[in-house]
């Protein structure tokens, strides 16, 4: 099952390094981290996608992370009602004669043209992973030349649906 | 090099006699922070990068005990620390000398031994130019290091050193390194504020305390099993709560069973005692966890070579896993009370509830039973020669179950820990989770070193032995009396019983063709040396050995083909041992 995970740790050189280090010692699969200072310069929050078996195997992983020494929080999100956000940048082959028609199926999607040039466009949109892909999905057939994914960071709602279980966190 | 003529004139120039403190450098401050933490033996080994440091030793004297290879101090370390239940500290180089210590540190952290390992490292300056003797110590021990720092700023120092210490003897013990550029150690140190050395880990809060719901259900599980069994770990020696674990057993007349790295925390002929569990544990272990209705489980990790195949592990059993890491709760064995706390704490805890006694009596006869039926056993006969099992019988006879034990790596340390039976709590030290060979004799020095006046064997190996023999010199040196015997079956027993069992009895490198004559070998370190061949030989010479002051190296000739048993085959399930009973 594939999970959503926020760490916040002190800004301590090595840390990224510790904490991927744990998950590659511990078998875990990473698929998409990404890492930035929080409102507090020595603070850093790291957002993980993992994959993990079941739910021991997931509970194994926040004890784990929660051990690190330069560990403050570890949270799985993926239940909570958050905001989950992915950027990517897609240049695409498109010659005048079908730019209006990429254009036209680029639109629903917000994405914003950033470069131009004689046969490819550059959009960079951004969204939920499910968005992206299928934003990607129907730019293939135009033929895609360069593709970058910045991997999913997310945010927890300030109002939560229900209380939803939390697991045997001790 | 040339200098200006001022910078000769300088050289020259009376040194001024002031009143002005003497500055501290980074090395000063160091051995100054050690002195705080009443460190009172280091072991080490210098070079260049430690240079700063192995000066400022000198002007500042703490014993130091110079190994003769930084794997050898590393190993005393940890048996000082298992002994003494203090930290260990090491000092190695940078380079060489830091990844010689690699093995120590990998076997510290799966044990939970409390060390503070000090790396040398080259200048800040070159970090990362691949300069003479670097190496990137703190990548390598990451994964292997419950926490490790590189001092960046001789600020630092103190507050870093003050963590170290505090990281590697609280919550679950372990190694903690910390790398020291060259230019940190030689570096001026100039007290602020912010130098006071406060430790600060806002992410580093280990619980001691047990939730007060989790006890009570606890005590109420433990009032009405019917069949109770504590399994006691290390855990329990860390927090010092032999004598709690004892009074709870004997309260509620529970049977108590060990892991390997557990033994001690219970007298070894106490009449709750079941034995050792695991591969080599005994029959009457392994099927009370089989048969019990409540596993206790305080202090220990559920270990693979405890377990056997997880799928069939304590079946009918209700699990109370109290452990300090909770990350170890669930891990391998789905737990239903789980108690995250000190040992102590829990344990005290647990007592303090005062439930009522549930009724044993029948499992403890039927675990008797077990007992007389499957003891261990072994079949000696003159012809056959010296059995290794009979040795430790001796050595415990000798020693009479109050010797501080250390053993390597392999079939004598099954033997030991399955014959040798303790009196006391920490005196038995063994590497358990990495299972290295070399560990025994150097463990042995430091062992001595927290125990001047204990009997201290080192039982080992002939393999194991010859891969840190080199500290002999300690020996030699110090006269640091260790009795070393060495149940020497002339072969990696253990990887020869493996591969009579498993391998079709193709003995692939396994069979030591040639030896050293061990007792010449003593005798050039100025050490007594005995060569004992058969049983008859051991009642007198063991035990003239083992009564003397000194260092002695006893070669003791066993049977070669003996085999450890009993044995869980890997894959197969604790009841399903084999070599249970004498063919
Ligand atoms: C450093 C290291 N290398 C290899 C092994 C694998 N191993 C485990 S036991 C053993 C044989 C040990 O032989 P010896 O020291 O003579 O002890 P014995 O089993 O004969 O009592 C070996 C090679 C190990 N545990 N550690
Ligand atoms: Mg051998």
């Amino acid at each position: 099952m594939k999970r959503i995970i926020t760490v916040t740790v002190i800004n301590q050189s090595g840390v990224l390094n510790r904490v991927t280090g744990l998950l590659m010692k511990r078998q875990f699969n990473i698929e998409s981290i990404t890492v930035g200072h929080t409102e507090q310069p020595q603070i850093s929050k790291m957002t993980f996608v993992v994959n993990v078996e079941d739910e021991q195997k997931l509970e194994q992983l926040l004890k784990q992370l929660q051990k690190q020494v330069d560990v403050l929080k570890v949270n799985d999100i993926t239940e909570k009602s958050i905001v989950v956000r992915e950027l990517a940048l897609v240049k695409v082959v498109a010659p005048p004669t079908v730019r209006a028609e990429i254009n036209s199926i680029v639109e629903p999607f917000r994405a914003a043209t950033i470069d131009t040039g004689k046969n490819v466009v550059t959009y960079q949109v951004t969204g939920n992973p499910e968005k992206i892909d299928a934003f990607i999905d129907l730019l293939k057939p135009y033929g895609i030349k360069d593709l970058t994914r910045t991997g999913v960071t997310a945010f927890v709602r300030e109002t939560q649906k229900v209380h939803t279980p939390q697991l045997s966190i001790l | 090099m040339k200098m200006t003529v001022e910078e000769t004139e300088q050289m020259y120039e009376e040194p001024e006699a002031s009143a002005a403190p003497k500055q501290l450098d980074g090395a000063d401050v160091l051995i100054e922070t050690l002195k705080k933490h009443q460190v009172e033996v280091v072991f080490g080994y210098p070079g260049g990068a430690v240079l700063p440091i192995y000066d400022a030793l000198h002007k500042n004297p703490i014993r130091h005990i110079l190994a003769r290879h930084e794997q050898g101090a590393i190993h005393a370390a940890e048996g000082y620390a298992r002994v003494s239940g203090k930290v260990g500290v090491v000092i190695a180089t940078s380079g060489p000398g830091a990844t010689n210590v690699v093995t120590g540190i990998a076997d510290a952290m799966m044990d939970s031994i409390p060390l503070v390992v000090f790396t040398g490292q080259v200048a800040t300056t070159v970090i990362g130019t691949d300069a003479f003797q670097e190496a990137d110590i703190i990548s390598i021990t990451q994964p292997i290091t419950k926490h490790n720092y590189q001092v960046k700023d001789v600020a630092d120092l103190p507050r870093i050193v003050n963590e170290a210490f505090h990281i590697a003897s609280t919550g679950r013990p372990g190694p903690v390194v910390v790398d020291i550029p060259k230019n940190m150690a030689t570096g001026i140190f100039s007290p602020t504020d912010e130098t006071t050395g406060e430790v600060n880990l806002p992410g580093y809060q280990p619980t001691t305390t047990p939730n007060f719901l989790q006890i009570q259900k606890a005590a109420n599980a433990i009032s009405t099993a019917k069949q109770p069994l504590i399994l006691a770990g290390a855990g329990v020696l860390f927090a010092k709560a032999s004598d709690q674990l004892v009074e709870l057993a004997e309260k509620y007349q529970i049977p108590v069973t060990n892991t390997l790295l557990g033994l001690g925390t219970i007298e070894g002929n106490h009449p709750l005692f079941i034995g050792m569990a695991g591969m080599h544990g005994t029959y009457t272990a392994n099927m009370a966890i089989q048969t019990c209705d409540l596993l206790i489980n305080v202090g220990a990790r559920f270990d693979d070579r405890l377990t056997g195949n997880l799928a069939h592990f304590a079946p009918n059993a209700k699990v109370i896993h109290i452990d300090i890491d909770p990350a170890e709760i669930g891990k391998n064995v789905p737990t239903e009370i789980p108690i995250v706390a000190d040992a102590k704490e829990a344990l005290l805890a647990l007592l303090e509830q005062n439930a009522p006694n549930g009724n044993t009596a029948a499992w403890l006869e039927s675990l008797q039973i077990n007992q007389k039926e499957y003891p261990l056993f072994y079949e000696a006969s003159e012809e056959k020669g010296l059995l290794p099992q009979q040795v430790v019988e001796l050595i415990h006879e000798y020693t009479n179950g109050d010797a501080v034990v250390t053993t390597d790596v392999g079939q004598h340390q099954m033997w030991a820990a399955q014959y040798y039976k303790f009196n006391h709590p920490h005196n038995w030290v063994t590497s358990g989770g990495l299972g290295t060979m070399g560990f025994g004799f150097p463990a042995a020095i430091g062992a001595q070193l927290a125990k001047p006046e204990a009997k201290v064997v080192s039982i080992v190996g002939d393999a194991g032995f010859q891969m840190t023999l080199q500290e002999l010199s300690l020996l030699q040196e110090m006269r640091i009396p260790v009795k070393i015997v060495i149940l020497n079956n002339q072969a990696l027993g253990m990887v020869r019983q493996w591969q009579e069992t498993f391998h079709g009895e193709r003995y692939s490198h396994s069979l030591i063709p040639v030896q050293p004559d061990f007792v010449k070998l003593a005798a050039a370190y100025d050490l007594k040396g005995y060569k004992i061949e058969s049983y008859e030989d051991a009642k007198v010479q063991l035990k003239e050995a083992l009564e003397s002051d000194e260092p002695v190296l006893i070669d003791c000739r066993v049977v070669q083909k003996e085999k450890v048993y009993p044995m869980v085959v890997p894959g197969t399930a604790l009841h399903e041992m084999i070599g249970v009973k004498p063919e």
